[in-house]
């Protein structure tokens, strides 16, 4: 259900004349396509630069489902929203402007704050991108800003002259600019939208605690199944590999080839790299605070020693003194490697840090690994 | 609680014989590396910048300069050996969009 109003959605509001220079624009503010079809459509509005459509402020089993999805990396470059001029409650001239990104899920969470309140939507074309990330490839910038401003011709539609931009779209939207372009002022709200009604309220101001984007325990962990996905290959690979070592060991060594002994071994073996994947996935982010350090591939080799140290004292004597070698190179490897790549996660990390970072830990952790697999292919043949 | 980063590593700069103290730059700055007094915007915690250039670019003045980037080791690495990849995984900071669970 929720593919066919995807369908429906996908036919694209937005057309490929060259840009229009800022208001006054001359265009409808949506085109007539069928967005109507959408889940998330409550009606249409006319209004003297056309119909402009109402959006739910309730999400429904679709939406949820739809953020599942996204979240597991499914369909997730599709999730969009048509850009375009789009109404929350009954809205007049001398209502508010909303500008967003055309993320859906940044869309989603915007409108679920909102009900009750009587708003304009204006949705920019970020390529389906979070507010955060376009603004800083410039997707959600100044001159999309500008150019949505003209094409749905808000000059003539509101009879004020404020738009309220997400404050995560600082970095790529200049103020001063905007007001230059289209003589509309650009006030930041709060960075949660879960904030704007209070932010609305006291008049368009934020408070201290609205500048400040959280990293609580679930915003560090939202993205722990992304990661896990995209490391579900590179283990699979793994796990081939050991099968193939353990058959050629069995080979080599006159052993009778029987699959389900070899499968036995093979799991045996990769359990403890598997720890070590969902310790870096897991427990990395969600002790992120309380973890030694600052370098987050540090912190990352920390838990994997302990991993490393945990695991050989959970199989006391079970295992070749070369392999417990290859276990304390190759665990706190992955565990670093997972640490390192989470910088790209987490809402404090500046390039020029995570460059000097990923210069010295990356030839480390390369290192590390390498040696570590020589040693784990030697266990199996000496 | 504010994390923290990297030390003396950020490449953030202000001059500050060009602000005018409109106090922009404190308004858009997630990190709340600056603080306002006499007048004028000052650095008072550069160490928690993050480099992504809100308050350059929102300077009316032109008084800031910062090295804008997203501080993504994979995107990083991903550069470092000519590779493609969706940046970062195109999933970077997406945890700012979050929707609690059904
Ligand atoms: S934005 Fe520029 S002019 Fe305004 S207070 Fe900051 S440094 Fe000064
Ligand atoms: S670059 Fe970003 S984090 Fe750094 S001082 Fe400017 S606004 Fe703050």
């Amino acid at each position: 259900m929720s593919k066919a109003s995807h369908k429906g959605i996908k036919l694209q509001v937005v057309d490929d004349r060259p840009l229009t220079p800022c208001c006054p624009g001359e265009q409808p503010a949506v085109s007539p396509v069928n967005i109507s079809e959408a889940n998330w459509v409550v009606g249409q509005l006319e209004t003297n630069t056309g119909p402009v459509y109402r959006v739910a402020t309730a999400l429904d089993r679709s939406d949820l489902w739809g953020a599942v999805k996204a979240r597991w990396g499914v369909g997730r470059m599709n999730y969009t929203v048509p850009p375009g001029l789009y109404a929350i409650g009954a809205p007049d001239e001398n209502a508010a402007v909303l500008v967003s990104a055309n993320y859906k899920l940044s869309f989603d969470s915007l409108r679920r704050e909102l009900s009750g309140l009587n708003l304009w939507l204006l949705v920019l074309d970020t390529n389906g991108i979070n507010v955060w990330c376009a603004a800083g490839k410039g997707s959600f910038g100044t001159a999309e800003v500008a150019r949505m401003v003209g094409r749905t011709g808000l000059a003539r539609l509101v009879s004020h002259r404020t738009l309220i931009l997400p404050q995560l779209a600082a970095p790529g939207v200049a103020a001063h600019e905007v007001r230059r372009r289209c003589g509309f002022n650009v006030v930041y709200g709060p960075v949660r939208a879960a904030d704007l009604p209070a932010f609305l309220r006291a008049g368009n101001k934020a408070d201290a605690a609205m500048r400040r984007p959280s990293f609580t325990l679930r915003d560090r962990l939202v993205l722990t199944p992304l990661e896990l996905t995209s490391l579900i290959k590179p283990l699979s690979g793994f796990a081939l590999f050991l099968f193939l070592l353990n058959l050629s060991a069995a080979l080599l060594k006159g052993n009778p080839l029987a699959l389900l002994p070899l499968l036995g071994h093979t799991i045996d073996h990769l359990v403890p790299f598997v720890v070590a994947v969902l310790v870096g996935a897991v427990l990395v982010p969600a002790l992120l605070p309380y973890l030694p350090g600052r370098a987050l591939a540090w912190k990352g080799l920390v838990l994997g020693v302990l991993w490393a140290f945990a695991y050989t004292a959970l199989t006391p004597g079970a295992e070749s003194w070369l392999r417990n070698t290859a276990h304390f190179l190759i665990i706190p490897s992955i565990t670093a490697f997972i640490g390192l790549n989470f910088t790209g996660s987490t809402t404090y990390t500046s390039l020029s840090d995570v460059i000097k970072e990923t210069k010295i830990a990356f030839p480390l952790i390369a290192m590390a690994a390498g040696l570590g697999l020589i040693a784990l292919v030697a266990a199996y043949f000496v | 609680m504010k994390y923290r980063y990297l030390k003396n590593v950020v490449t953030l700069q202000m001059d500050q014989e060009k602000c005018s103290g409109c106090g922009m730059c404190l308004e858009v700055c997630p990190q709340q590396v600056f603080t306002y007094a006499e007048n004028v915007s000052w650095i008072t915690d550069r160490d928690a910048c993050m480099e992504c250039s809100a308050c350059a670019r929102n300077c009316p003045r032109q008084a800031i300069k910062v090295r804008q980037g997203v501080g993504c080791a994979y995107a990083v690495l991903m550069d470092r050996f000519k590779l493609k990849g969706i940046c970062c995984k195109d999933a970077c900071r997406c945890s700012l969009d979050n929707i609690p669970d059904p």
